[in-house]
């Protein structure tokens, strides 16, 4: 149980996808500009990591290990990604048109985006039981949640502000990005000390 | 063996996946009307929200949804052109635009009036507002940081010498810079409105003359001069109803301030 709890705490904190391992970055500043649209996108992402985790690691175990093609690996995760992220979208256009449209293009780019695609493959590096990788996928998805809404908070900021107009736009939001990303280098070794470990 | 093991593995669970998405797509098929899509086009798409829905989009949908009580003329900014298109499309009778306006309620330049402060906050009018009820002596005064002026898509208002000035030309009546203006000085009215009460002073006379050198003073000379009971004084300062008001401009001659302005009809196209 303790064991979960540090997967899954490192995966949103220590480890965070975006701000640690900068995976997943272009919704990270693509759709980080509102806050509805990034908690709408962060829980589309947590669903999909989950999914393609409970999807992905038994075709792994179950098929490539035992026919010995693991190198097939990446091919055969981001088909089955891509299925289900198509999936996702067909039904978030048919329940919540409104999330559908805010999310536009960013939506069919989970299916190539590497966070998810990260996490399939970082839970078969790590050796990750099947429990424990999809904890870490939620974990992973939270973290994404995590600095999605952060972010959203911090880009409201910026654009209230007046900046110098060689920094408007992109480069005042990368910069902010940096400074964000450079807060949870704080978070190393704060589940060691939380855990007692 | 080792060839046709992953080509077979790769093509069955490409299949596998293309079977489950057929069934996904017949199951969660959303049904697009195309007369709404047409309707939509038919807009012009600012999305700005003057006909009372949340969009051209969710208008579309109500005007095809429900033809009988859902009026094709609502939409101020695209004029008659649109509604007949509209009109056309669904196959209802082409009702005339019910055209509408921008006013502005405050007259107070520079010159005329000034500011309390030298605020040096975040630049918009909503944020000075907050800080001691803005920046201009009198409270109702327009704030000049052009709120109004960022949210309107038809560059039909801008501030001149510390004011919102509208272009009556260009405005759609849209409204967007009436929601943006902390003050509520900008009212949506009838197009043909040619009177203009250039105050929303609450204060009283007195402290009205002290700060403001055109401010109403609610002394009721336009409200005995009006035939047709269409101005009064609310809260200290003249309000003109626009129901009954017949631009016959009698108000204007008699103010004392010169607060009520007339301006001259509009040539639109």
């Amino acid at each position: 149980m303790k064991e979960m709890v540090i997967i899954l705490f490192s995966a949103i904190l220590v480890n965070n996808f975006v701000l640690v391992r900068f995976l997943g970055i272009c919704p990270f500043l693509g759709v980080s500009r509102k806050l509805d649209s990034a908690v709408g996108m962060s829980f589309a992402v947590i669903f999909v990591m989950v999914l393609a985790t409970i999807v992905t690691f038994p075709i792994y175990m179950g098929l490539l290990i035992p026919l010995g093609i693991e190198y097939l690996q990446t091919i055969v995760f981001i088909l089955v990604i891509a299925a289900l992220v198509q999936l996702v979208e067909t039904t978030l256009k048919k329940n919540m048109p409104a999330l559908y449209k805010s999310l536009g293009v960013y939506l069919p780019l989970i299916t190539t985006n590497c966070a998810v695609l990260g996490v399939t493959i970082l839970n078969i590096d790590e050796s990750y039981t099947f429990i424990q990788s999809i904890v870490n996928a939620l974990g992973a998805g939270i973290g994404f949640l995590l600095a999605m809404v952060l972010f959203a908070g911090v880009r409201q900021r910026i654009e209230n502000n007046n900046f110098p107009i060689a920094f408007k736009g992109i480069p005042a939001t990368l910069i902010a990005a940096s400074i964000v990303s450079l807060s949870f280098m704080g978070f190393a070794g704060v589940i060691d000390g939380l855990l007692g470990l | 063996m080792q060839y046709i093991t992953p080509i077979l593995l790769v093509a069955l669970i490409g299949l596998i996946a293309g079977v489950i998405l057929t069934i996904a797509a017949k199951f969660m098929a959303v049904e697009t009307d195309e007369t709404a899509l047409l309707v939509l086009e038919a807009l012009p798409g600012a999305n700005c929200g003057a006909c009372g829905f949340a969009g051209c989009e969710d208008y579309a949908n109500a005007l095809v949804a429900d033809r009988e009580n859902t009026k094709a003329n609502l939409c101020t900014p695209g004029g008659n052109q649109v509604v007949k298109d509209i009109s056309e499309i669904l196959g209802l009778e082409f009702e005339e635009a019910a055209g509408k306006i921008a006013i502005m309620k405050c007259s107070g330049t520079l010159d005329r009036t000034s500011y309390s402060m030298d605020y040096q906050g975040y630049p918009t009018c909503q944020a000075s507002k907050l800080f001691y009820k803005g920046r201009g002596k009198c409270q109702t005064a327009c704030l000049g940081f052009g709120d109004c002026v960022a949210v309107c898509d038809y560059d039909a208002i801008k501030i001149e010498n510390g004011i919102a000035v509208i272009d009556r030309e260009k405005c759609v009546g849209c409204g967007l810079c009436a929601k943006a203006c902390p003050n509520y000085l900008i009212e949506i009215v009838p197009e043909k409105t040619r009177v203009v009460v250039g105050c929303s002073s609450i204060d009283k006379a007195k402290a009205t003359r002290q700060i403001c050198t055109i401010g109403c003073i609610a002394c009721n000379r336009c409200v005995k001069e009006c035939k047709f009971d269409a101005i009064h004084v609310i809260d200290n300062h003249a309000v003109i109803d626009y129901e009954k008001c017949t631009n016959c401009t009698l108000c204007s001659k008699v103010c004392p301030t010169k607060v009520i302005h007339v301006y001259p009809r509009i040539k639109k196209n």
